[in-house]
């Protein structure tokens, strides 16, 4: 109980918004110390997009993780939190995408447009990261005042199709190479998430009913 | 392991070599983890001796030999050669062995020697990776027998002129150099003759992504990657753009023979 209420005054901290960024920045940080030093192995473009691309995978799970843990420990404040991993998932995101369009693609537009199309599974890891667009855009307090509360949830919400989508984009990559055992370590937790979501709706419905 | 020059047209590519570090660090050898780091990291529990091959099936005289007597059985060629993944990346190796051929002929192949099937080792406890079920193991992959006898198809026993590193397919492999890489079997138990087109172990896991032959062709899209053009590990810097992928791997002057007439597009 102690324990938990420090936790609490902890993530209220002026200094905790700071700390969660900084965090947040961390892998990236480490990615270009690497680049940076040539220590990303043989095939450093292949390791920065595949990097890139799973620590989207790993913030948005997080972000999804918040108001499960907030119920499940007692941790109001960590809401708090939330919108920074979220928007740290869209630019990781970004960045996985762009690492592909010039790393892979030279930025030529023909290529990528046809490689894109080509591709189910870059088409659906390209829609995720478009579905995410407006949910980093209408991060900020003024954007939530000005769509009003319900509206600007009802949009978030679109949060459940990205991860969907997400996973299936990381599934269909992997599964060309029968490769999918941390695919399905990634698909359980993002079961439980959910699952827990739904879960708690029928007990709120229970309770009124 | 020395090997001399090899005389043979098209086995010395006149290009860079990939460094020995990136070509033993940077495996696809599934038996040993799916990762590219895990090979290096987890085949040292790999023996390889003593080792036997035995050829079988459609032979006249089966063999089964150790691996002294493989080394003997012709002389030890260096060629350098260029590899192409279906991933879309590319190294040019320096390989030591000699034509599968020398190997075949000596097991006198009937008539009905049609194809050649290679199966692979696969000891749980030799190999942590055999325990998923990623493949279908033993991996097997197979060549027509006309594409087995090419004199550029190499049974391969070192690189660099020094004995194969168990994450390379120790103690010894196939390397065919106009296929992409996955047809080059590694750690290799047992090369049988047959009748029949054998089924690989890749198109079992995906009929529609690997064909039985594989060749390396740029006009012939895989769903994953696109063939047109290959990543060379080592070259230029991260923003160098990507090499136009050859027809054959660069091979189509030794090799186009063997597919006169036919519709590549439908034998992938």
């Amino acid at each position: 109980m102690e324990g938990r209420a420090s936790v609490n005054r902890a993530l209220l901290q002026p200094w905790a918004k700071p700390l969660v960024w900084l965090l947040c920045a961390l892998p990236l940080a480490w990615l270009f110390v690497r680049a940076a030093g040539d220590q990303l192995g043989a095939n450093p473009a292949e390791a920065l997009i595949h990097a890139t691309g799973i620590w989207t995978i790993r913030w948005l799970w997080l972000t999804l993780a918040i108001s499960p843990m907030r119920d499940v420990f007692g941790l109001p404040a960590l809401l708090r939190h939330r919108r920074a991993l979220g928007v740290t998932a869209f630019i990781y995101g970004l960045l996985h995408f762009l690492a592909y369009a010039w790393l892979d693609k030279g930025l030529v537009l023909d290529d990528i447009v046809r490689d894109v199309l080509k591709r189910n599974f870059i088409l659906v890891g390209l829609l995720a990261l478009i579905l995410m667009t407006p949910l980093a855009l209408t991060s900020f307090n003024r954007a939530i005042k000005a769509l009003g509360g319900k509206r600007w949830q009802a949009l978030h919400r679109l949060v459940y199709v990205v991860a969907v989508l997400g996973l299936l984009h990381f599934y269909w990559k992997k599964s060309a190479k029968n490769d999918v055992a941390e695919v399905l370590v990634y698909a359980v937790i993002l079961a439980v998430l959910l699952g827990w979501r739904v879960a708690r709706r029928r007990q709120k419905k229970v309770n009124t009913d | 392991l020395p090997g001399a020059r090899s005389a043979v047209p098209g086995a010395i590519a006149m290009e860079k070599l990939t460094a020995y570090q990136d070509i033993t660090t940077y495996n696809n050898f599934y038996e040993f983890g799916t990762g590219k780091d895990d090979p290096a990291e987890n085949a040292h529990t790999l023996r390889p001796r003593p080792w036997t091959l035995s050829v079988e099936g459609e032979v006249g005289k089966p063999l089964t030999l150790g691996l002294d007597d493989l080394l003997k059985l012709a002389a030890m060629e260096e060629r350098i050669y260029r590899l192409r993944c279906v991933e879309g990346w590319s190294m040019v190796i320096p390989w030591v062995g000699y034509s599968l051929s020398n190997l075949i002929k000596r097991a006198e192949p009937t008539s009905r020697a049609k194809y050649v099937e290679f199966v692979t080792l696969a000891d749980p406890k030799q190999m942590p990776g055999v325990r998923s079920g990623v493949l279908d193991w033993p991996y097997v992959e197979g060549l027509r027998i006309d594409e087995a006898m090419h004199p550029l198809t190499l049974l391969a026993f070192g690189l660099y002129g020094e004995v194969l590193p168990n994450q390379n397919g120790a103690p010894l492999r196939l390397v065919v150099p106009w296929k992409y890489g996955f047809k080059s079997a590694k750690s290799i138990v047992k090369i049988r003759l047959v009748e029949k087109e054998p089924v690989s172990s890749w198109t079992k896991a995906n009929r529609g992504e690997y064909g039985f032959y594989s060749n390396v062709n740029p006009k012939v899209d895989h769903p994953r990657w696109s063939q047109a053009s290959e990543r060379r590990i080592g070259e230029g810097g991260l923003f160098s753009p990507r090499k136009a992928t050859l027809m054959f791997n660069g091979y189509e002057a030794q090799v186009g023979q063997l597919y006169a007439g036919m519709d590549l597009k439908k034998f992938y």
